[in-house]
């Protein structure tokens, strides 16, 4: 675990919360904090230089914006496993993919501009690798956005 | 569609149409906003348009949830959370928005959806993603929501990720 400092921790929890669409919203901020503006961008830089914060910014909803989601799920024997990893990975649709600990032990999401894309990703998946996917679409969200105390 | 909690859905049947300058607002945000003392003036001039405009329309975006909000997103790996923990639940189809909502309120889930069985392969319909420091700390918190589901909940399991094969950003779509 990377070290930080109290000022940082304090930043990444006020800032995980939101962040002001004003004109000068690092002093609003900063002033909220009891500290200086320059201080809080340099802090922020550091931050995300140091990948302790993974973005900051504006969090789009690409389903509100007519985009396709699905979580899709493969069981690839452990001989294949390099192989098949190279296979869904090769496609930009593919946005991440995780090994997981279960029979299911490839997950992944991909992301397209139509539902039916999602269908031919899947189908040319299938094709490529010999082995079935099994498609998981979120029928509903019932929350998504995660604020961990640091 | 449920809606997320907390949040409020527009009325129904207004649907909100991105243009040509959305769009391009869009793109030049997703990877970040600028870390300069006035980020939205920054964009502005990227774009050709008022900061007042670029605010004004951003606000339009978080009122329609096409913005989920404006903030620092933690790389929680690097914070000590690297057991990440997605937990499946069986729970019937009639009680599931019900309790998706009350696992989904839970401070240490991240992501909680309804999505489709694969039967007779993958029995589980409700997911919801844990983090925590430990695969022991994360399995004492599905103890937590396995308490609260009690008897709704017919069998559950926990998939730790033991490896990233690819993460890259979400791209929006332009």
């Amino acid at each position: 675990m990377k070290q930080l400092n109290d000022l940082d921790r304090k930043i990444i929890n006020v800032l995980q919360s939101g962040f002001p669409l004003s004109k000068e919203p690092f002093a609003e901020v900063a002033g909220q904090m009891g500290i200086d503006e320059a201080e809080l961008i340099s802090r922020l830089q550091h931050l995300l230089e140091n990948k302790i914060l993974s973005r900051f910014g504006p969090m789009y909803d690409a389903q509100k914006m007519g985009g396709a989601f699905s979580l899709v799920a493969m069981k690839v024997p452990q001989q294949d496993f390099e192989k098949v990893t190279e296979v869904v990975n090769s496609y930009s649709e593919v946005a991440h993919n995780y090994q997981r600990d279960n029979v299911f032990n490839m997950w992944f999401v991909i992301a397209t501009e139509t539902p039916q894309q999602i269908a031919e990703v899947n189908r040319d998946i299938e094709q490529r690798s010999g082995l079935k996917t099994y498609n998981f679409p979120k029928l509903a969200e019932y929350y998504v956005g995660l604020q961990l105390p640091v | 569609m449920a809606t997320p909690h907390g949040k409020q859905e527009p009325a129904s049947g207004y649907r909100f149409t991105l243009d040509k300058t959305d769009r391009k607002l869009i793109q030049a945000t997703q990877s970040g906003l600028p870390l300069v003392s006035r980020p939205y003036d920054d964009i502005a001039s990227q774009l050709g348009i008022s900061a007042d405009e670029v605010i004004e329309r951003m606000q339009k975006m978080l009122q329609f949830g096409i913005i989920r909000r404006i903030a620092a997103v933690p790389n929680h790996y690097a914070l000590g959370y690297k057991a990440n923990g997605m937990t499946v639940w069986d729970v019937p189809d009639a009680r599931i928005d019900e309790l998706g909502k009350q696992i989904g309120e839970l401070e240490f889930v991240s992501h909680c959806y309804h999505r489709p069985r694969c039967l007779p392969d993958w029995p589980y319909n409700l997911f919801a993603m844990v983090h925590a420091h430990t695969r022991e700390e994360a399995q004492s918190k599905a103890g937590i929501i396995a308490g609260l589901l009690g008897d709704a909940c017919s069998r559950h399991d926990v998939l730790f990720s033991t490896r990233i094969l690819k993460k890259t950003g979400m791209r929006l779509l332009p």
